[in-house]
């Protein structure tokens, strides 16, 4: 088996440049019982290049952790760097509807800055990496949910970020598509050399495209552990290493879950 | 077993593997949306509404045969079509609408211009918001003709009158309907506009108005609404030689001159101008952006 899943330590050299760097990241939320911790010392780092994939149960406060990266929220403390202004890609597609996929594009390459005459052969750039050439024209509900997600990462890459944010950008769809998804996003981070990092509550999709799985503990989140997957790409759900470490990462998360029942 | 094991395929090959799947499924889950043929838009869109008027007619007819009422209180609809063909032939017909679809008009689009950046500040400072939008939503409520008296003392017996009145009526309709759009707005779009960096007055125009589009186009129509309805009562309470005849004074020379049929004239034009400006500019336009959005549904 070519699985390495053993915990791994911080890399903090000094000489490597971080994609994503957050230290002593902690987040609360005023609640019904005074300030609620939702993460708590959060210190994690995304090299450049990296694919990481947080993964937890609800409450986990993984969604909470990327706005933070993203720079949507402010921490309660600590400190997070990031290389640029990263890209976000949420569970739903969030495309414009008073645009065209084209023009969703091109809206955010306008945003970027991106001179007028280069918008659209970038935008047709884009939507040829995400195998979508003829859907500059189309509607967003004229997309099936898989092409809509597809248009979506065009629309992420457009911002020609270094970090790439993903939270559950393919939980809602349906399994087939998923997979294909799953293998696009694979084919694409490795053509980009993109740093990703990857919020899911699915296993065996966390084990299936990361280099890196982070484990986090709910209630407050916290760090409980975190595998390297040197499996070698491209994986497939149905792989025997695939499901040993899925399954080894499984009952880590039902421990923790557990954890919560017994109080 | 032993597949997780062996080397990768080769990428070429894995690739258009890919590419294929994707295209099958891209292509089992599209929709083609036809456009209706013509001949089912007449059957279903203009034949109703013409059986409605048509019957109207009949039942008019019927009751001016069963002289239900005098002729001096329910004149005949041959009465009020001699009425229109005698205005047409003096010139008058156009100059009537003219002067009332022109002011009305005018008056809305300053209202438009007004009315758009309010709502814009109302909805998106909480002060401004707290400060003066329930006034603004409980000015809706105030009929306009109640401005006219006012109005009148202000600014005298002028054009700027009327206008100040449309615009009384019509610019909270406006803002109003701005600031529910917003509202409505999903937060996840605002989330996505500001992870693209649209901010500020770029997050303004790029995200909010588009996105608040479906609710401002109701708040135009309200507003147009209202423009109208203001300037008819300001046309009829305040007649002056020097004001020109609009529809409303049409309606209330009508009244003076005890002539019913050219009071049924002024409404029926008042009525038709109504429909019109709805059915030529404000329809079209909700259909093109809801069908755009797909939120038109066909059943």
């Amino acid at each position: 088996m070519a699985t390495v899943s053993a915990p791994v330590e911080e890399h903090a050299t000094a000489a490597v440049r971080h994609a994503a760097r957050i230290e002593h990241v902690s987040k609360s939320f005023p609640g019904p019982a005074g300030q609620q911790l939702v993460l708590d010392d959060i210190s994690l780092d995304v090299a450049p290049g990296e694919f990481v994939t947080l993964l937890g149960a609800s409450g986990c406060g993984k969604s909470t952790l990327l706005n933070l990266v993203a720079g949507l929220d402010r921490p309660s403390a600590g400190s997070i760097a990031t290389d640029g202004r990263p890209a976000l890609m949420f569970q739903e597609h969030a495309l414009f509807p008073w645009l065209t996929a084209g023009q969703n594009i091109e809206l955010a390459l306008k945003l970027r800055g991106v001179a007028k005459p280069q918008r659209r052969p970038e935008a047709e750039r884009l939507l040829e990496l995400v195998r979508l050439r003829d859907a500059h024209r189309k509607r967003v509900h004229e997309l099936s949910g898989g092409m809509r997600q597809r248009v979506a990462l065009a629309r992420a890459l457009a911002q020609d970020s270094r970090l790439l944010l993903m939270d559950e950008p393919f939980a809602a769809l349906d399994a087939i598509t998923r997979d294909v998804l799953h293998d696009e996003l694979t084919r694409i981070w490795r053509e980009t050399g993109l740093s990703v990092l990857f919020v899911t509550h699915n296993v065996r999709e966390a084990v299936r495209l990361a280099q890196r799985v982070v484990l986090l503990s709910s209630r407050p989140g916290r760090i409980a552990r975190q595998w390297t997957v040197g499996i070698p790409q491209p994986r497939r759900l149905e792989d025997t290493a695939v499901a040993e470490l899925s399954a080894e990462i499984t009952e880590e998360l039902r421990g923790e879950i557990r954890r919560h029942g017994q109080h | 077993m032993a597949s997780t094991d062996t080397p990768v395929d080769a990428p070429g090959k894995d690739g258009s593997d890919l590419a294929g799947l994707e295209a099958g499924l891209d292509a089992l889950d599209s929709v083609e949306v036809g456009r209706t043929p013509l001949r089912e838009t007449l059957l279903r869109k203009v034949l109703p509404p013409v059986t409605a008027v048509a019957l109207v007619l009949v039942v008019w007819q019927l009751l001016v045969w069963a002289k239900v009422a005098p002729d001096y209180k329910l004149p005949s609809p041959a009465a009020v079509w001699d009425e229109v063909e005698a205005s047409w032939l003096q010139g008058t017909l156009l100059d009537y609408i003219w002067t009332s679809v022109s002011r009305g008009l005018l008056g809305f689009l300053l209202a438009l211009a007004i009315g758009t950046p309010l709502g814009l500040l109302v909805a998106r400072i909480g002060f401004v918001r707290a400060a003066i939008g329930p006034i603004l939503s409980g000015l809706q409520s105030l009929p306009s003709v109640a401005w006219v008296p006012p109005a009148v003392i202000w600014l005298g017996l002028n054009d700027s009158m009327m206008y100040a009145v449309i615009l009384l009526g019509a610019v909270p309709s406006i803002a109003n309907g701005l600031v529910a759009g917003i509202d409505q707005i999903p937060p996840l779009f605002l989330r996505a506009g500001r992870t693209l960096g649209a901010t500020g007055l770029q997050g303004a125009r790029h995200i909010v108005m588009p996105a608040a589009l479906p609710g401002y186009l109701a708040g135009l129509k309200q507003g147009w609404a209202f423009s109208w309805r203001s300037l008819m009562a300001a046309e009829i309470i305040a007649s002056s030689p020097d004001l020109g005849v609009g529809l409303g004074q049409l309606l209330e020379n009508g009244r003076n001159n005890a002539s019913m049929s050219q009071v049924f004239l002024a409404i029926f034009l008042i009525l038709l101008v109504g429909i019109a400006i709805d059915l030529l500019i404000f329809s079209p336009l909700e259909r093109r952006v809801l069908r755009g959005r797909g939120l038109l549904v066909k059943n």
